[in-house]
């Protein structure tokens, strides 16, 4: 039973350039448990896909039409004051900078306690003990101690910690991260990493990790997302994905990496760069830098594809045998 | 045959002075101490012609501190840099500044490192008109030149940074090192701001013009995936300090030194499968207070009473060294 399904997405920017369709048609769903990487450049409308699910889109932007289906209830048809009382409880972000997530003229203690006594009628004692386990959940030493810390006496590691720590305070069904690790090193990234995917695993709580870097979704997500300006191009598991996969994008991308038994190689790269979103060309988006592309890529745009029951495709070209589509 | 670049136990600190106020209050009993940062502590490497050598480390190694101490951009607080043999330690000497001249950057962020209010045209001529390379007359000519060299079309010499993507501008970067007739190139986690898409293009870009032009390059970068795939040796620094230099491949297939195997375990790749994700234990110590004896022994899963004691050595063998008592006798 999906915790979370997204129906043809829109959000669009109304600027003066003109309208820019940041996601256009985004469609996904998440089970309990389930880790969903949403991967793509910058500009490709990963970030503002998280965005909208939590209706934190600000003006000229607007959520333009598509249901978000959370338990049963559609988040774009809820009132201000009854998403207010789901976010941060039902449903948490993590923001790449936690600095986003925590006021630095406060303690920890207030910003946790108020966090879980938003949603909670608990008492402060009660509050405090939950945010001291979920301090030390999230592997922060003597928890007890570091309540009375401010965010600036935190490392940026430990900061995002505190920001993960509060987006569990509630024990949230659905988790929203948006490159949370990208400013972190390796070796913290790591440990963060080990965490987040403990704690899914524990809790059932589902996650959508966004982030650029197909490595760290390698290890961590059951399926992964591509997003190219502002569509799903490609979605299926992880493995699938990533050893066969079926895009020219993905695969330019997957290419695009260094890394092991690579050495010296030349990099497939992509040619060309991201489309101006305000004057994306008809058709498919990828279509100028791609290079299986035809007469009819540039004249319509493919629409989503079902194969090999569990993935997904929007290529006229694909790069597997389109099997057992359902 | 002399290496191009030498470092010689090059160090770099950045004290803070005591104020007047704090200089009476610790005449008054107050425990106040000058604070003195080791960034770079005692550093020692070579550099051959045509290499090309990574230079990796986390956040604070002191990695980028080392980088702009071989450009010139920053003095040595001890130790010799030679350049084909020339002492250029002491940036202002007619011979360190010739020489220099061989050596360029290429920073990070290319926003923040060109002009915003010079076109292309300027930002990329102006070196190479100061100095002499080529005339006014000419170095229109000479800038079309190099855009084409790094994959601009030529009419971008009449646009600004602002109108151009993160990529177009970190080539332009790129061409503006180029214009002095370089040999050696700085390239100070030169393509970390960039997409993956778009970062592939410039290190390809890297790899055609170090064939092209004959480039030795050290390259700086947190990106262990990037070094590996364009390094020919890679020096791995932790607080300061080197730990371990070793070709790539026997480093990315053999580390010896505990931070450098943590550090290759933690990496997340792609076609590893689901990975279990394992971690050193603790953050990197503050460089500020600096813990005694090897700096990584408290986060070390191998350490012994001696590391607490006693900074390990630098031992070499088969053209492999290691700063770790684990090879050099042992940790107890």
């Amino acid at each position: 039973m999906s915790i979370l399904d997204v129906r043809d997405l829109q959000t669009h920017f109304f600027t003066d350039a003109g309208v820019v369709k940041a996601v256009d048609g985004v469609s996904f769903s998440l089970s309990a448990g389930e880790v969903l990487g949403l991967v793509g450049e910058s500009g490709s409308g990963k970030s503002v896909t998280g965005f909208s699910i939590l209706r934190l889109v600000d003006a000229p932007g607007r959520v333009v039409g598509g249901q978000i289906n959370f338990k049963g209830q559609d988040l774009a048809k809820l009132s201000d004051r009854e998403m207010r009382a789901l976010r941060g409880n039902r449903i948490a972000m993590i923001f790449q900078d936690p600095m986003m997530t925590l006021n630095p003229v406060l303690r920890i203690e207030t910003q946790m306690v108020e966090a879980v006594r938003a949603h909670d009628r608990v008492s402060h004692k009660a509050a405090r003990d939950r945010a001291i386990s979920a301090l030390a959940k999230v592997g922060i030493p003597s928890p007890t101690e570091r309540l009375a810390a401010y965010p600036h006496q935190f490392s940026g590691g430990m900061r995002q910690r505190v920001a993960i720590a509060i987006a569990l305070l509630n024990g949230p069904d659905l988790i929203v991260a948006d490159e949370p690790t990208t400013a972190l090193d390796v070796t913290i990234q790591s440990q963060i990493l080990a965490e987040v995917q403990q704690l899914a695993r524990e809790t059932g709580t589902a996650l959508i990790w966004i982030t650029h870097d197909l490595a760290v979704v390698a290890g961590l997500a059951d399926n992964i997302s591509v997003m190219y300006a502002g569509r799903i191009v490609e979605s299926g598991p992880t493995d699938a994905v990533l050893t066969a996969p079926a895009h020219p994008y993905t695969q330019g991308l997957l290419g695009s990496i260094p890394g092991h038994g690579r050495r010296g190689e030349r990099l497939t790269q992509i040619p060309g760069m991201a489309p101006n979103m305000a004057r994306l060309p008809d058709g498919c988006a990828f279509a100028p830098r791609c290079a299986r592309v035809s007469d009819t890529c540039r004249s319509s745009a493919p629409e989503i594809t079902t194969f090999d029951g569990r993935r997904s495709l929007r290529c006229f070209h694909p790069l597997v045998p389109m099997t057992s589509s359902a | 045959m002399t290496p191009i670049l030498e470092l010689e136990a090059v160090s770099r600190r950045f004290e803070k002075k005591l104020d007047s106020v704090e200089r009476l209050a610790r005449t008054l009993g107050a425990d106040l101490r000058e604070t003195c940062v080791n960034a770079v502590d005692a550093a020692s490497f070579h550099i051959q012609r045509g290499e090309v050598v990574g230079l990796v480390g986390e956040s604070g190694c002191g990695k980028s501190t080392l980088g702009r101490m071989v450009a010139g951009l920053l003095s040595l607080s001890d130790g010799a840099i030679r350049y084909e043999g020339t002492d250029i330690t002491d940036a202002r000497s007619v011979a360190a500044r010739q020489k220099r001249l061989r050596i360029q950057m290429i920073f990070q962020d290319p926003m923040s490192s060109l002009n915003p209010r010079m076109k292309v045209a300027e930002i990329v001529g102006e070196a190479a008109v100061y100095h002499g390379l080529t005339t006014r007359r000419e170095v229109a000519g000479y800038v079309d030149d190099l855009l084409r060299k790094v994959g601009l079309d030529p009419a971008f010499a009449q646009r600004y940074p602002h109108q151009m993507s993160g990529g177009q501008r970190q080539r332009i970067g790129i061409a503006r090192a180029l214009a002095v007739k370089p040999e050696f190139l700085i390239c100070d986690e030169s393509i970390a701001a960039l997409d993956v898409s778009i970062q592939a293009q410039v290190i390809n870009l890297f790899q055609d013009l170090k064939r092209e032009l004959d480039l030795t390059y050290l390259f700086i970068s947190h990106d262990l995936g990037v070094v590996e795939h364009i390094a020919d040796r890679v020096v791995v620094m932790y607080l300061g300090r080197i730990v371990e230099i070793a070709p790539t491949a026997a480093l990315f297939d053999a580390p010896r030194h505990p931070y450098t195997q943590a550090l290759l375990d933690q990496v997340p790749r792609l076609g590893a499968g689901r990975q279990e994700f394992r971690t050193v234990k603790g953050e990197i110590p503050s460089p500020l207070n600096p813990p005694t004896g090897c700096h990584f022994h408290p986060r070390c899963p191998m350490a012994g009473p001696r590391c607490g004691r006693e900074v390990p050595r630098t031992l070499t063998t088969g053209g492999h060294s290691t700063a770790c008592h684990l090879h050099d006798g042992g940790v107890a």
